[in-house]
This record gives structure tokens, sequence and C-alpha cells, in this order.
């Protein structure tokens, strides 16, 4: 008995929290036909958000990939004070507010900013332009592949890269032949986590971006602008699409986490 | 490089790796490069930050911290963050404990679908919850715009931590121990307060602060369902996009500090009891 | 290492091609940075301009939101030739940052381009009967606005209110008193104009203040909106201004000429904006419809932008700070 009033709560609260609000949202997109939905999704401007989102994702997630890796084996397998406040940075981004991170840039690269004044006279445009953006999501996307790295550098321990030392092989090769096979599922889990992050980032591109349609808009802050102009189900196609690449970023999870080891 | 040999002797008469010269070089190398690299994405930011929060003195700090709409925020913030995490840890609980212990049909895709609100964008499971919860309801349910949307979005995004953190340590429980309970006459209930919850309860608070942390700085999801009414339904992280709208960054700063600091208290108890069951499993 | 170093060449050759796809190859880039509202009337005015041998070759980047952000996402480094904003206020506002000419306003037609009127739109069928002023303050009315803190449109459905219990004859003190029975009737104040429609349009509230080509957008994109005008209403004057910062003055000012055109003023009326060219008006004077007291921000009673934000709106200090103490709500 106790068993099934358990299993009720549990599908209960998913189904009211995850399952049901999913699926209202592909029934409103269709609701008024294909046409809607199709024009919102062919706009230029849209194809653009979407674009965008790529292109920053595309260059956030190999810098935060090599960057884990280097963490992790620092972490893990060299010896230096203040890891503690390494292993604080890194989480930082977990706990901090999207909103805050953009505030931090706005306040770095403002015209009024301590770097503004200095890339306002080369000409460079940092804020409300894709640098900023950038910058943005790296930060919020900063922790993950470290973090799946780590545990398992540990579990595996170092001896077959001793030994690898001690048959001549220098760093570069240990680490090309050796580690990196060894920790492929981590570094591979941590890459989808970052970029499904990255796809989904709004609270800190919100606050950089300037929302210049066609130019500084991702796709999640077109979400937002086709909500405002009354385009309701134009709001939701793009939000469809955003939904289906997170479900199928969802499925590699679920393929790659039983090879990872960790969870 | 160094001579293998060499190298080999040394292990052998010193029982211990040897810090050879090129491995020095090359944790000055990456250490370099990992200090760049957060420098310019992380703590730079973070010191224009605090910087900008003190910028206009102690008192203007002070100030923007405690005005009565930033309070409103703060309050609203911390309090709703702490019922949401207090509602995962016990629907959480219950979720693991089901995906662990029962066995159902499409168990697996109910598995799947607890990382959901990991992988979709923020703004999306906002619109999503409006399409449900709000005012064109199909089931006549219309919270937008209130404190209930406001924890029924963070409830979406918070809903994977404790699960995920508790499945793992259910599972690798040792059976023995609530076996030999059992065996003892302990009932089910007594085995579950004495064997199995001490042992979940890392798991369970980690999944807590996670979920207090996520909860707490989340914007996205919230910026169509809960209407931003100040004093109402107004976040600390709304407040602080409308300060740095209305031309006061200084005084978004100030509480951004706040909330900066929330956010590394929250990761000091996480790393703690990260650390705590590390030592506990190695033991 | 080769396989690196390939994979670092063809990394290397598609940031190039991203980069070049980017490169525009048109003659002029003008930044226009508009207000959250005319955005579709702005975005046709446009493409109508680009049809003529000055338009032509001129290409736009267009960002939209509420009008005191956008001002200030300027101040920050926004990159704009253009901007169009719902008060003079927060052209002022770019002024006193080094960023407009002062003499903005000296341009034609006082540097406004369109003219709306503060309306009341109500659910279909009307059924709390809203019509007037002072059926906003009666019990049981659930109002909608922008917050007036950070919304150009709110401050102009502030003074209007206050205005119209002015010309009705009521004191200051009386008028003000008004107004904070008005706020204690608010249930939503949203971020900009634009927010406010969609928190009515979702099904909140009895009645939003908005401006008339708001509602009649709304319209024209479908909502079953229903308005009235009160008959006592301010005229909503909005701006249109060059930056000083501009690299292509000359351009940005053909584009702000165009804008006060009869074919932009067409335009515009199309989507639901007062004309300020009298031909135009003329023309569409079925459509807009006039209401017997209409007062302007240069009214005694506002005294201009300047002295009616600082005494209605500044955050240290103002009207507004107290009456939404008064009742619990926004200060900043």
């Amino acid at each position: 008995m106790r068993r099934y009033a358990l299993r009720f709560v549990a599908l209960f609260y998913l189904a009211a929290i995850l399952i049901a609000p999913l699926g209202i949202v592909f029934y409103r997109t269709f609701e008024d036909g294909f046409g809607a939905a199709w024009e919102a999704l062919s706009a230029p401007d849209t194809i653009h958000a979407f674009k965008l989102t790529l292109i920053i994702t595309a260059i956030a997630v190999p810098l935060n990939t090599v960057f884990g890796i280097i963490c992790a084996l620092a972490i893990v397998r060299k010896r230096f004070p203040g890891k503690g406040l390494l292993n604080a940075f890194i989480d930082l981004p977990l706990a901090l507010s999207p909103v805050v991170v953009g505030l931090s840039l706005f306040l770095l690269y403002g015209r009024t900013g301590w770097f503004g004044g200095f890339f306002e006279r080369h000409d460079i445009q940092v804020l409300f332009a894709l640098p900023a953006m950038i910058l943005a999501t790296i930060f919020v996307s900063l922790p993950f592949v470290a973090r799946e790295v780590v545990p398992t550098l540990r579990e595996i321990g170092d001896e077959q890269e001793q030994a690898a030392r001690t048959l001549g092989a220098n760093g570069w090769q240990t680490f090309r032949r050796i580690t990196l096979p060894s920790i492929r599922w981590a570094v591979i889990y941590g890459v989808i986590l970052t970029t499904a992050r990255c796809l989904g980032e709004y609270g800190a591109v919100a606050v950089v971006s300037g929302r210049i349609q066609g130019e500084t808009e991702t796709a999640t802050l077109r979400v937002e602008e086709r909500y405002d102009s009354f385009d309701l189900a134009g709001a939701y196609a793009i939000a469809i699409v955003l939904a289906l690449i997170a479900i199928s970023v969802l499925l590699l999870m679920t393929l790659v986490k039983p090879r990872e080891g960790t969870t | 490089m160094e001579a293998p040999l060499a190298s080999a002797v040394a292990v052998a008469a010193a029982g211990r790796p040897v810090r050879a010269h090129g491995e020095r070089a090359s944790t000055a190398l990456s250490l370099g490069v990992i200090t760049l690299y957060l420098s310019l994405i992380v703590m730079l930011p973070i010191a224009a930050l605090v910087w900008a929060s003190r910028s206009e003195g102690k008192q203007a700090f002070w100030d923007a911290v405690t005005s009565p709409q930033s309070v409103a925020a703060l309050k609203l913030t911390v309090g709703a963050a702490f019922v949401v995490a207090v509602l995962n840890a016990v629907l959480g609980t219950v979720t693991a404990w089901v995906l662990v212990r029962d066995d159902f049909r499409g168990k697996s895709v109910i598995n799947s679908i607890i990382d959901l609100p990991f992988a979709l964008p923020t703004i999306v499971a906002g619109l999503t919850l409006l399409a449900l919860y709000g005012p064109k309801s199909p089931i006549g349910i219309d919270i937008a715009f209130t404190r209930t949307a406001i924890l029924a979005a963070l409830m979406f995004v918070t809903l994977p931590f404790v699960v995920r953190t508790v499945q793992p340590v259910l599972t690798e429980l040792d059976h023995e121990m609530e076996e030999a309970a059992r065996s003892l006459g302990a009932s089910e209930l007594t085995t579950f307060r004495r064997v199995i919850f001490p042992n979940i309860l890392p798991g369970i608070l980690s999944g807590f602060a996670l979920a207090f942390a996520k909860a707490v700085g989340e914007i996205g999801s919230l910026v169509i369902i809960s209407g931003n009414l100040p004093y109402k339904t107004e976040v600390s992280s709304v407040f602080i996009l409308g300060q740095i709208e209305s031309g006061n960054p200084a005084g978004a700063a100030a509480v951004a500090v706040v909330l900066l600091v929330i956010s590394f208290a929250i990761l000091l108890v996480v790393g703690a009891i990260r650390h705590f069951t590390t030592r506990h499993d190695r033991a | 290492m080769r396989r690196t170093l390939t994979a670092l060449m063809v990394v290397l050759i598609a940031a190039t091609a991203v980069s070049a796809s980017w490169a525009r190859s048109t003659d002029t880039k003008l930044g226009l940075v508009g207000y959250a509202v005319p955005r579709e009337a702005l975005e046709a005015i446009i493409k109508e301009w680009q049809k003529t041998p000055e338009g032509s070759n001129v290409d736009f980047s267009q960002s939209y939101g509420a009008s005191g952000d956008q001002a200030r996402a300027v101040a920050n480094g926004l990159p704009a030739d253009v901007v169009q904003l719902s008060t003079g206020l927060d052209v002022d506002y770019l002024v006193e940052k080094g960023l407009v000419d002062r003499n903005w306003d000296k341009q034609s037609y006082k540097g406004i381009v369109t003219n709306s009127l503060v309306v009341f739109a109500v659910r279909p069928g009307n059924p709390k009967k809203i019509k007037a002023w002072d059926d906003l303050v009666k019990p049981g009315v659930e109002v909608i606005t922008a917050n007036p803190f950070t919304s150009g449109a709110a401050k102009w459905n502030i003074l209007a209110a206050y205005g119209a219990q002015r010309k009705l004859g009521r004191t200051d003190k009386q008028a003000r008193a008004y107004v904070q029975r008005l706020f204690k009737n608010v249930v939503v104040q949203a971020k900009s104009g634009r927010d406010a429609t969609n928190a009515f349009l979702s099904g909140k509230g009895d009645v939003l203040l908005t401006y008339e080509n708001e509602a009649l957008l709304s319209r024209k994109n479908g909502q079953d909106i229903q308005f009235t005008i009160p008959k006592q209403s301010m005229l909503i004057e909005a701006p249109i201004a060059v930056l000083k910062t501009s690299k292509n003055r000359d351009k940005a000012n053909q584009f702000i000429r165009f804008t006060k055109s009869d074919t932009a003023q067409r335009i515009w009326a199309e989507w639901g904006f007062r004309p300020v060219s009298k031909k135009i008006s003329r023309e569409f004077r079925a459509k807009f419809p006039t209401r017997p007291t209409v007062y302007r921000i240069s009214d005694p009673i506002f005294g201009g932008w300047a002295a009616a934000d600082k005494k209605w709106f500044d955050p240290k200090g103002s009207i507004m700070v107290d009456i939404e103490k008064a009742i619990g709500g926004p200060t900043g």
C-alpha cells in the first residue's frame, strides 16, 4: 500500500510540475495552425537569433572544456596553495544569479566602467555586442566540465601515468594517450551539460545584450521579444524548438551517464 | 626530459613519486593559464561588482540594501527559495526512493525526464508554466502574477537537485544494515529513521543547498509568469535588473553583493557536506 | 599533433567565414533605439524609406524596450544614431550625458514625431462601466499600469490622472489624494508599457491605463481589446532625436525628417499614432476622435518635463515615492 502511495506522490509531483506544462506548450504552439508557428520560426531575425545562440555556444564550450580539463588535472594531480579558493571560484557560477553575472560585466565594460573608456577610445564595442555576450555565457557555463572530470580523475588514480612517465613518455604524450582516454566520458558528459547551459542562457545575456534585433538577440531573448510583441504563437514556436533541443540533450545525457561512472 | 631510469630509482628509493623539475614547470604553466582565464572571466567582473557597490560610500550601500523595496525582494527571494528547497527535500527524496526501490513500466523514461530542467532554457520553463497555470489555463488554475507562480516556477527549475543527490546514495546503500535491523525486529519506520535516513541525509542536505542556491538567483523562469510586482512578486534578481535599468548600477551592485555573499555561504555549506561525505566514504 | 593542427585550421577558417558573413556590404548603417510601442510602425517606416533614393543602401539595426531603460542603455554605450523615445524627459537625460544636442526640440514639430492620448483599456462589454477618471478609484476596480520609475508610459499615465483632476476643478492637494487612491487599486506595475499591456491581455485587472496607440496596436494584432478615451486626457508627445556621437548625422537627420513626412505620418496613423502633421491629422480624423479637455506637459500645472519629473518621480524624494510608500509599492 505504501509503495503505491509513494509512487503516486512522486508521479503526481512530476506530472504537475514537469510533464503537463510541457505538453500544454506543444499544444498551444499549434493551436492556431502551423502557419503562425512557421512564420515566427522563418523570420530572418529569428533565424539570426538561433545562429547567434549557436555561435556563442560554439565558442564558449571548447574554451570551457579546455579550461575544465586543465583545472581538473591541476586540482587532482598537482600540489599548490589555494586549492580551496580555486574550487570555490569554479563553483561560484553555479550558485550565482545570472543577473549578477550580467551586472558585473556591465560594470566592467560599460561607458563609465573600468574598461569602458579604453574600449570606447579604440572604437571596440564590448557591451551590447557579441564579446560581452560570449563572456557572460562562458562565466555561467564555466564549472561543468571541471566538476565532472575531477571525481573521475580522483577515482582512476595516476598509476598508469606514473608508469608511462617512467617508460619515457613526455607530459603531452602521457596526457593524450593515457589521461584523456580515461576521462573521455566525463569530458563528454561535461560538454553536454555545458552546451545545454549555453543554449539556455537568459539572465546574464539579457543584461549585456542591448537586444538589438537581428544582431544581439539570442534564441532565449527572442522568445521574450515575441511574447512582448503579442506573438504568443511565435514565442511558443521558438520555445518548442529550444525544448526539442533540450530533450535531445537529455537523451544524450541518459546515454552517456552510465558510462561516465559517477552520478 | 629526465632519464627514466633515474626517475625509477628515485621512486624506489623515496617510496613516493619525486616532483621532477619538468613537473613544477607544468604546474606553473597550468596555474598560470587557470589564473588568467579565471581572472578574465570571473574575478575581474566580481571585483568590479564589489567595487561598484562601495563606490558611493558605506551609507549608500546600506541605503540601497535596506530600502523597503530591496528588503521586500530579499525576503521574498530567500523565503521562496527556502520553501522550495524544503519541498524539494521531501518530494525529491520520495521521487528518488521510488526511482531506486520501486519498479514500474516507464520508470526509465521518468528517470530521464528528471534532468529536463537542467537542459531546458529557463525562459521556456516560465512560458510553459504560464501556458498551464496562467489565465488561459486549460485546467482552470490561474496563478500567474502571484507568489504561487513563483513557487511553481522555482519548483520546476530546482526539481532535479535533491533527486539526483539522493539517488546515488540510495543506490549504493548497504542493504545488509537494513536487513540486520529488520532481523533484529525493528519496524519499517525505525529502520528508515535509524538506518536509512542518516545515510541519505548528507545527500538530501547537499541537494537542499543546491536547490536553494539556484532558487535564490533564478530569473529566466520568473520574468514572464511572476508579474514582477514590487513588494508582492518581485524577487531580488528582478529588482537588481530594475535597478540597472533605472540608472542605479551602484544600488544594483549593493544588492548583488548581498546575493553573492549568500551564494558563497551556500557553496561553503555544500563543500563542507561534500568533504564530510567523501571522507566518510573513504573511511 | 597533425590532427590537432588540422582541427585548429578548421576552426580558424570557420571563424573567418563566420565573421566575413557578418560584415555588411551596404554603404551606411544607422542604429535606431526606440521605446517598445512603435516597433512595428518604425519597421514599416524604415522599409518605406529604404525604397527612396535617400534611404536606399542604408541598413538599420534596431533595439526596442522600455523608454527609460533604452535611454540609459544608450548612455551606457548602446550604439545608436537615432533615438525615438516616449518622453522628452528621456531625451533630456541624453542631453545631460552629452549625447544629444540641447537644441533637439527646436527641430520641426518641437522634436516630436507622434502624438497619442492616455486611454482606459477595458474588458469586452466594459462590465464595470469604466468611463471616467473617477471610475478608476471605485472599490474593487483593479487597475494595471507600468512602473513610473522604469517606464515613460507610466509617467504619462500618472500625470494624466493628476491633470484630469485639476482640469475638473480640484485643488493640487485633492488631485494628489486622488492619485494615491488610484494607486491603491493598482494590482500590477509592469516594467514597460508593453509589459503592462501583456499583463492586461493575459487576463489580469479590469482596466489598463495605456496609450491610445498601444490599444489600437493590440487590436491590429487580433486582440479583442476595447478602450475608452476619457473626457480629460493628456497629449502624449513622443520625441525623435539624432545622437551627437552618430557617425552618420546627415543620414540620421534625413531619416528623422522622413518620419515627419506625409508618407511616414500616414504609416504612423495606420499603426495608431496621432500624426503631428495637421494635414494628415485631418485625413484620419475619423480614426482619432477629439476630446474636450486635452492638456500637455507644458501646461502650467506641470511646468515642463524637468520640473514635473523632479516633483513627481525623483527616486530620492517625490510625490510618487511618498504615494508608493504609503501603499507599499515601488520606490525606485
